[in-house]
C-alpha cells in the first residue's frame, strides 16, 4: 500500500492506493468530459422526444415526428416508381415493334438493362450475355428458341425445364446411357454431328461417318431436323453453327449424346415485373448488336444471319465451351 | 506443469480428464453417424493427451511448501505460448480468406476451404484463440499481482486454460467440418457451448476466490475490467446460445429465438462480445502494463470510474445499432444509435485517461517498442470507438452497413487495439515470466512494430475506400431512375481494394510470426540461463505474501 503524494510530472496528489508499483493520481474528470457527457446525452434524449424509442407495455413512444420506416420506405419506393412511371408505363403497354422503334425509349432499355441483367442473368449467362459450358450465348443469334421478342419474353417468364406450370420443355436425351444406342453408334453419330459444322474430323472419324448419318438419320432428325439446323418448337440447337452449349469437341459431343442434356433456366414472372421481363427482352435482343435494333422489329439475328464478323469471336467461344467435358459445365448436367 | 501439482490434484486432474474421455468416447458411439462423432474422437483424443502428460510425471516430487509464499504462473506462461500458435494460425487463415476474395479459386475446389468455412476459422482463431488465451494468461497474472494474492490452487487455472483450449479446437475443427450454428462469432455448437460454460465458471471462481485473499484495500481498475470481461461474456454465451439439439447424436441444434428476437439476441450478444471481450478484456490488460511499463501513475482515477460504468452500463443497449433498416422495430433502432452516441464519451475517457498516463514517459514511447505498442494501440482504440459511434448513426448506416466499411471498423479495432495491445502486454510480460532482463530482441520488437502498424493501416485505409464506394455504388441511380451499378460492377471495383487487404494482413500476419520467433527465442534464452540461477526483475512479489497463503 502506498501514501499520498504529489506526483512531481503532473502536480496532482496520488489517491494512496498501490498495486505492485502502479499507483493513481487522484485527477478530477475533465471539464470537457463531462460536458460532452451532458451533451450527448441531452442528445439523446431529444432525439427520444422526436422518434419512436421507448417500449411501453403493447406499444411503445412513438416520437413527435410521427416517424415510421415503414412508412418512408414504403413512400420512397413509390415516389421512385413513380419517378420511372413515365417510360416504364410505355414500356409496359406499347408492343415491342413500338418500343424499338422509339429512340427515347430504347435508351432506356440501354441504360437499366444492363444492371437488370448482370443481376439477375449474369450467373449464368455472363455479364456480357455470352454464355459459357452449360449457358447459351444471347449475343450470337444461335437461338435455341427463336430471337422474337415475344418468344424470348416467353423464355424468359417460364423458364426452361423450370418449376413453372407453362415451362419449355427440353430434353436431349441419354442415347448411350438409356440403351438406345450403343457406344459404337454414339461415336459414330458424334463423327457426323461434328462434320455437320465443319469442323475437322480424323481418319477414323471420318470412316464413321456413313453409320454416323443413318444413325442421326435414324434418332436425331425429329428434333434437330432434317439437316441437322435444329428445330425451335422443341429447342432443339442448331448442329451445324459453330456456336455450342456443351461443347463442339470430340469429348463433350459424346457426353451429350451417351448422357444427354436438360439445361435448367429458371422462370422469372412472379420474379421480375411484367415490365422488367418486357424490357430484359428487348435488352437481350439488343445483345451482339451493338446496341442497334433490327428494323423489321425482329431483335437478334437469324441463325441463318448469324455468319458473320462475330463468327470469328464465337468459335473461339466454343472452345471454351469444350470446358464441359471436364464437368465444369454444371448448369447444364442432366 | 505437472510438476507443479500437488499429487492429490494430480489425482485430481486424471479423474477429471478420465471423465472428459468418457465423454468424448460417448459422443463417438451415439453420433457416430454425426459429424458429432468426428467431435467425439478430438475430444477423446485430446484428453488421452492430456492423460498421459499427467500420467508421466505422476510420480514426480510434490512442489515444495513454499511454492505458496509465490506467484503461481506457469499457467500464463503456457497461455502465453498458446495465444502466440493461434494467432499465427489465426491470422494465417485471415490471409487467406483475404485473398480469397480476390482469387476465388483459393479455396481448390474442396468444401472445407470454402470462404464459408474458413473466415469463421479466422474469426475464432484470432479472437478466441489468440486473444482469449492472452486474456486468460494475462487476467491470471495481474490479479495476482494487483491483489497480492496468490492464485487459489495449482489446478483449476489449467483446468480453466486447457478447457478453454478445447474448446477452441472443437470450434475450428468444427467449422473445417461445416459444424455451425450460423450465429456470427457464436458458431460452436451446443456441446462446445456447453463445455465453455463449465469452464468459464471455474475461471469466474478462480477469480473471486482470489479477490477474496487480496492483501490490498482496494480492487485495482484492471480487476473491475477482466471481472466484468468474465462475468458479461458468461451472461451473453448462455443467453444467446439457448438451443435444443435435434438430438443427442446430432451436432445440429436450433435457437429458442426466431425471427427477429433471434437477431436482436445475436446482435446484443455479437457487439457486447465486441464490448466485454474485445474492450473490457484488453482495457484490462491495457490498465496493468501500460503503466508498468511506462513507470507512471494512472492519469485519473476518477476518469477510470465514469469510463468503467459508462462503457458497462452503455454497451449493453448498443447491439441493436447492427440491425438498423431491418425488420427490427425502430425504437429498437433509435435505443441501439443513442446509446451508441453516448457511449462515445466513456470510450474517449478510456483512451485519454491511457494517453495522459504517458505524460512524463514520452520519451520511453519514442524509445521503447513495446510502450508504442500500447500507445498506438490506444490511440486505435480512440479511432474506432469514434468510427463505431458515427456508424451507429442510423443515416451513416444507410451507408456503411453491409459493406466493406464495417469490416474496416473491425479491424481498426482488432488489429490497432486488441492486437497491439496484446503484443505490448507481451513484450512486457514475457521477461518478466522466464525471468529475463529483456526479450530477446528489441529490434526485433521494432520490426514487428512497424510491420503491424503498416499492415494496419494500409488494411484499414483499403477497406475504407472500399467500404465507401460500394455503399455509393449500391445507392447510385441513373437517368432513368434505376440502378446505376449491378452487384458484381461493385465487386470489380472492390478488388484492388481486396488485394491492397490482403498485402495489409500479409504484414499484420508476418509480424505475428516475428513476434513468436522473438518469444520463443525468449523462452530458450532462460533456459539456457536457469542453470545460473538468475532472478527475476519482477515485482518483490514472494516476500509480499504470507506464507500458507
Ligand atoms: C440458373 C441459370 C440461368 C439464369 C439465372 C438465367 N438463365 Fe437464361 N438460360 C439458362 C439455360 C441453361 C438456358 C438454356 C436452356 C436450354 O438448354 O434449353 C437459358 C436460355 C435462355 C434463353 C433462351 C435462349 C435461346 O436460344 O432461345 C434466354 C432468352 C435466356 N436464357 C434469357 C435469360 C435472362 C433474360 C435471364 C435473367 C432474367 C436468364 N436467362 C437467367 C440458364 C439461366
Ligand atoms: C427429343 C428431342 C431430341 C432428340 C431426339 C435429339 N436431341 Fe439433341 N438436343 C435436343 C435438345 C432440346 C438439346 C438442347 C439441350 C439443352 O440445351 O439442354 C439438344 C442438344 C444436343 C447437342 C448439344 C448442342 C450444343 O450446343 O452443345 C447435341 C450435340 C445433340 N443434341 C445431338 C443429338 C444427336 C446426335 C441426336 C440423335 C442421336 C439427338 N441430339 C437427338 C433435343 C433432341
Amino acid at each position: 500500500m502506498g501514501t499520498e503524494h504529489r506526483d512531481p510530472v503532473t502536480g496532482r496528489m496520488t489517491t494512496g492506493h498501490e498495486w505492485n508499483g502502479i499507483e493513481e493520481l487522484n485527477t478530477p474528470v475533465p471539464r470537457f468530459v463531462l460536458f460532452f457527457l451532458a451533451v450527448t446525452t441531452l442528445f439523446a434524449i431529444i432525439y427520444w422526444i422526436f422518434m419512436p424509442a421507448w417500449p411501453l407495455f403493447s406499444t411503445y413512444t412513438k416520437g413527435i415526428l410521427g416517424f415510421d420506416q415503414r412508412e418512408v420506405v414504403t413512400r420512397q419506393v413509390q415516389e421512385a416508381a413513380a419517378a420511372r412511371a413515365g417510360w416504364m408505363d410505355k414500356i409496359a403497354n406499347k408492343s415491342f415493334a413500338e418500343i424499338a422503334g422509339d429512340e427515347a425509349l430504347m435508351r432506356h432499355v440501354r441504360e437499366t438493362g444492363p444492371t437488370l441483367f448482370a443481376d439477375n442473368c449474369a450467373v449464368c449467362h455472363g455479364v456480357k450475355g455470352t454464355g459459357g459450358p452449360g449457358f447459351p450465348n444471347l449475343t450470337a443469334g444461335a437461338w435455341l428458341w427463336g430471337g422474337d421478342p415475344e418468344t424470348i419474353a416467353q423464355t424468359i417468364r417460364a423458364g426452361i425445364n423450370s418449376t413453372d406450370g407453362g415451362t419449355r420443355v427440353s430434353q436431349m436425351l441419354a442415347f448411350g446411357r438409356d440403351g438406345i444406342l450403343t457406344s459404337d453408334q454414339v461415336n459414330s453419330v458424334a463423327a457426323y454431328v461434328r462434320s455437320l459444322s465443319g469442323q475437322p474430323l480424323n481418319a477414323s472419324e471420318q470412316a464413321r461417318l456413313p453409320a454416323g448419318k443413318e444413325v442421326f438419320k435414324a434418332n436425331c432428325v425429329s428434333c434437330h431436323g432434317e439437316n441437322g439446323k435444329g428445330i425451335r418448337d422443341v429447342g432443339a440447337p442448331d448442329l451445324t453453327d459453330p456456336h455450342w452449349i456443351y461443347g463442339g469437341d470430340a469429348q463433350s459431343v459424346y457426353t451429350t449424346i451417351y448422357g444427354g442434356r436438360q439445361g435448367h433456366m429458371p422462370h422469372w414472372q412472379g420474379r421480375l415485373s411484367p415490365a422488367d421481363i418486357k424490357l430484359l427482352t428487348l435488352y437481350v435482343g439488343t445483345l451482339g448488336q451493338d446496341g442497334s435494333l433490327g428494323k423489321d422489329g425482329s431483335l437478334g439475328k437469324d441463325a441463318s444471319l448469324g455468319k458473320d464478323a462475330s463468327l470469328g469471336q464465337d468459335a473461339s467461344l466454343a472452345e471454351d465451351a469444350s470446358l464441359g467435358k471436364n464437368g465444369t459445365g454444371g448448369g447444364g448436367k442432366p | 506443469m505437472v510438476s507443479g501439482l500437488t499429487v492429490s490434484e494430480r489425482r485430481l486432474a486424471l479423474v477429471i480428464a478420465g471423465l472428459i474421455a468418457v465423454c468424448g468416447l460417448a459422443m463417438a458411439i451415439v453420433g457416430r453417424n454425426d459429424l458429432i462423432g468426428a467431435h467425439g474422437f478430438i475430444v477423446l483424443a485430446f484428453s488421452l493427451g492430456v492423460i498421459a502428460l499427467v500420467a508421466t510425471r505422476y510420480l514426480d516430487p510434490e512442489p515444495p511448501e513454499d511454492r505458496l509464499s509465490q506467484y503461481y504462473d506457469d499457467p500464463t506462461k503456457a497461455g502465453i505460448v498458446l495465444a502466440m500458435i493461434w494467432a499465427v494460425i489465426g491470422m494465417f487463415f485471415g490471409v487467406w480468406v483475404a485473398a480469397l476474395l480476390a482469387w476465388p479459386d483459393l479455396t481448390f475446389d474442396a468444401a472445407w476451404a470454402s470462404f464459408g468455412r474458413l473466415r469463421p476459422v479466422h474469426t475464432s482463431g484470432v479472437i478466441f484463440g489468440f486473444g482469449g488465451n492472452a486474456l486468460i494468461a494475462t487476467s491470471l497474472h495481474v490479479l495476482q499481482r494487483t491483489s497480492r494474492a496468490r492464485l487459489p490452487d495449482q489446478f483449476s487455472p489449467w483446468f480453466v486454460l486447457i478447457g478453454y483450449n478445447l474448446f477452441c479446437v472443437l470450434a475450428a475443427s468444427g467449422y473445417f467440418m461445416g459444424v455451425t450454428q450460423s450465429k456470427e462469432y457464436a458458431e460452436p455448437e451446443w456441446y462446445a457451448d456447453l463445455w465453455l460454460v463449465i469452464v468459464w465458471v471455474v475461471y469466474f471462481l478462480i477469480y473471486i476466490r482470489t479477490l477474496q485473499r487480496r492483501k490490498e484495500p482496494h480492487i485495482y481498475v484492471a480487476n473491475w475490467y477482466y471481472m466484468a470481461f468474465i462475468l458479461v461474456v458468461a451472461i451473453l454465451h448462455i443467453v444467446n446460445n439457448l438451443a435444443v439439439p435435434v438430438s443427442l447424436g446430432h451436432a445440429k441444434s436450433y435457437s429458442l429465438f426466431s425471427g427477429v428476437q433471434d437477431a436482436m439476441t445475436q446482435w446484443w450478444y455479437g457487439h457486447n462480445a465486441v464490448a466485454f471481450f474485445l474492450t473490457a478484456g484488453f482495457l484490462g490488460m491495457m490498465y496493468y502494463y501500460l503503466p508498468k511499463r511506462a513507470g507512471r501513475p494512472i492519469f485519473s482515477y476518477r476518469l477510470s470510474i465514469i469510463s468503467f460504468w459508462g462503457i458497462t452500463f452503455m454497451y449493453m443497449w448498443a447491439g441493436s445499432h447492427h440491425l438498423h433498416y431491418t425488420a427490427l422495430p425502430q425504437w429498437v433502432q433509435t435505443l441501439g444509435m443513442t446509446f451508441s452516441i453516448v457511449l462515445l464519451v466513456p470510450s474517449w475517457a478510456s483512451a485519454g485517461n491511457a494517453l495522459a498516463t504517458l505524460n512524463g514517459a514520452w520519451h520511453k514511447v519514442r524509445d521503447d517498442a513495446t510502450l508504442r505498442f500500447m500507445m498506438v494501440a490506444a490511440v486505435f482504440y480512440g479511432l474506432s470507438t469514434f468510427e463505431g459511434s458515427f456508424m451507429a448513426i442510423r443515416a451513416v448506416n444507410s451507408l456503411s452497413h453491409y459493406t466493406d466499411w464495417t469490416i474496416g471498423h473491425v479491424h481498426a479495432g482488432a488489429l490497432g487495439w486488441v492486437a497491439m495491445i496484446t503484443f505490448g502486454s507481451l513484450y512486457a510480460l514475457v521477461p518478466w515470466m522466464w525471468k529475463q532482463e529483456r526479450i530477446y530482441s528489441p529490434a526485433l520488437v521494432e520490426v514487428h512494430f512497424w510491420l503491424a502498424l503498416i499492415g494496419t493501416i494500409i488494411y484499414v485505409f483499403a477497406m475504407w475506400n472500399s467500404g465507401i464506394i460500394q455503399g455509393l455504388m449500391w445507392r447510385t441511380y441513373n437517368d432513368s431512375g434505376t440502378l446505376a451499378y449491378s452487384f458484381i460492377d461493385s465487386l470489380v471495383a472492390m478488388r484492388p481494394y481486396y488485394i491492397a487487404r490482403t498485402v495489409g494482413g500479409l504484414f499484420f500476419f508476418a509480424g505475428a510470426v516475428v513476434a513468436s520467433y522473438n518469444i520463443w527465442m525468449t523462452i530458450r534464452m532462460s533456459r539456457r540461463a536457469e542453470a545460473a540461477g538468475r532472478d527475476t526483475v519482477d515485482v518483490p512479489a514472494s516476500a509480499a505474501l504470507v506464507p500458507g497463503e
